[in-house]
């Protein structure tokens, strides 16, 4: 019988963390973006049927970069953990806070376990306030850490680059249109600096959106809808486009 | 939180179990003493004494359909609520009145919401009208020792059909027993004289404001005879709930709607108590 090698716990770690590091930056990135009257969940994705964004609760978005199947189990779970508290106690109880709290703690445990494999994905749980200034947004890497994120946030295979692209233009107050052009000009720079075209049938769009009248505030953007916000002069000039709830 | 054995707040095994997209098969699985039906009820013997709500009519038109209750919930003889509430939406689509214990009916009514919602967010697509109708068909049947207590609940479902585009009303018994009503129905203690003013008044070219007036009749008529329902109280301004479910989505008038709607039912039957007379043959 041969003794397995030793490896050290550092060292363990780090082929973990890298394992599902390559893993997500397989995927299509995707990024989430405050503008006036909510937040914005904007990404690239083929798919009409499985989405990349939906709704948990009321206020409460998430997003996933990664593998399917194992944020379809998350996003499951949250919705779970979601409506049993909102049932136990009241629906103003469900936080974002609270739901990344436990996405962190899931994803910690799983990472630090030997006996599962790091799971490969990055979420964003993001909730809409009554006013911008309420707004938050968490972004969970895969090692269970959780970062408390301002203004814009992307996540996936090339996060950082479209990060700092970000950064630099994002500013309070957008419309949604410019939110919507500035993520899809994001998301359109490749690696190596060169831009593509995304049409706008490959795009996934869906927003919280605070000034709607319903409670739950979540609502996806498709169709006649988006091409319209694509549409639009980005100028503030432009008139504030809402969702408007009876076109679905 | 939640039943967290281990206490690690990580989401326990069940919350992340693949397969089912009902949250009360998700509760039965996970918290069981949480579903209304699995409670273990003392044996008591007589009957339990609780609020009970009383009359909720539906009619359909062409278009929509209209769900309303009166504001009454009685215990024995005695009106242990004035403006109670027992007209809910169940989603956006559809909407449930319920006769029957008060305190058990709102229960069963909140956790019909999340059961039709949880669906929703899980599978990304809403439950068909006659799914939702079973839905609560298997939540009333869950409640049949409560019944037999003489905790009964007792709803009446409509509901927009968005494949068949038209209003649909679903009646129900205390055993779960479900059926869909053609036209009009009604549940609750003061049903029979409503189901009667109905019978006489409803025709199935109604617009949406004949409908609704014609439900608000029939309450009155309700009320008229069966002393625990509630007529419109003018003096405290409490008027019935009047909802109606069309292409649009769930409606529910609001409270000068429903209360114009009340006083000008009330003028006429100054006049004439016995409310509108229907043609003899």
């Amino acid at each position: 019988m041969s003794t397995p090698f030793y490896v050290s716990p550092q060292q363990a770690m780090a082929d973990r963390a890298e394992y599902a590091r390559k893993g997500i930056a397989r995927g299509r990135s995707l990024v989430v973006l405050q503008y006036a009257d909510g937040i914005v969940f904007v990404g690239e994705n083929p798919s009409r049927a499985l989405h990349k964004f939906s709704e948990i609760y009321d206020r409460i978005g998430f997003a996933a970069a990664g593998k399917y199947n194992e944020y379809e189990n998350l996003r499951i779970g949250g919705v779970r953990y979601a409506d049993l508290r909102g049932y136990t106690y009241d629906r103003e109880d469900v936080t974002a806070r609270g739901l990344a709290n436990v996405y962190a703690q899931t994803l910690g445990t799983i990472f630090s376990s030997n006996a599962e494999k790091p799971y490969e994905v990055e979420l964003v749980v993001a909730e809409v306030g009554a006013r911008p200034e309420g707004d938050q947004i968490y972004r969970l890497p895969h090692d269970g850490s959780i970062v408390d994120e301002h203004g814009s946030v992307a996540v996936g295979g090339n996060a950082e680059q479209i990060s700092s692209f970000l950064d630099q233009r994002h500013r309070d107050g957008m419309t949604l249109a410019e939110a919507l052009k500035l993520a899809v000009q994001a998301l359109s720079r490749d690696t190596n600096g060169s831009e593509r075209e995304i049409p706008a049938e490959r795009l996934e769009v869906a927003v919280l959106d605070r000034t709607r009248p319903q409670e739950r505030k979540f609502k996806r953007i498709v169709g006649r809808q988006l091409d319209r916000l694509l549409e639009a002069d980005g100028d503030a000039a432009a008139p504030t486009d809402t969702p408007s709830d009876t076109e679905e | 939180m939640e039943a967290n054995p281990r206490s690690t707040g990580r989401l326990p095994a069940a919350f992340l179990t693949p397969g089912s997209s009902s949250f009360m098969d998700f509760l039965g699985d996970h918290a069981p003493e949480m579903l209304p039906g699995r409670r273990v009820l003392p044996p008591v013997k007589g009957v339990i004494e609780a609020p009970h709500g009383t009359t909720i009519v539906a009619a359909a038109f062409p278009g929509g359909v209209v769900l309303a209750g009166d504001r009454r919930a009685t215990m024995g003889n005695m009106i242990a609520q004035r403006d109670i509430e027992k007209v809910f939406p169940a989603d956006e689509y559809s909407a449930v009145g319920i006769a029957g214990t008060a305190g058990l009916a709102v229960e069963m009514v909140r956790l019909f919401q999340l059961e039709l919602e949880h669906f929703e967010k899980v599978e990304g697509a809403q439950l068909s009208l006659e799914g939702k109708a079973n839905r609560l068909s298997t939540m009333i049947r869950s409640n049949l020792g409560m019944a037999m207590q003489g905790l009964a609940v007792v709803p009446l479902f409509a509901g927009w059909d968005v494949d068949r585009e038209k209003g649909r009303i679903f009646s129900y018994d205390v055993t779960g027993g479900r059926s869909e009503e053609q036209g009009y129905a009604a549940t609750g203690s003061g049903s029979i004289f409503a189901r009667g003013s109905m019978k006489k008044l409803y025709r199935d070219d109604l617009t949406e404001q004949q409908t609704t007036t014609l439900v608000v009749q029939a309450l009155y008529d309700a009320a008229d005879d069966d002393s625990a329902t509630g007529g419109p109280d003018v003096a405290r301004r409490i008027y019935p709930i009047v909802t109606v479910i069309t292409e649009e989505g769930f409606r529910r008038l609001t409270e000068a709607e429903s209360s114009e709607l009340a006083r000008s039912i009330l003028e006429r039957r100054l006049e004439r108590p016995d409310g509108p007379r229907a043609a003899l043959l």
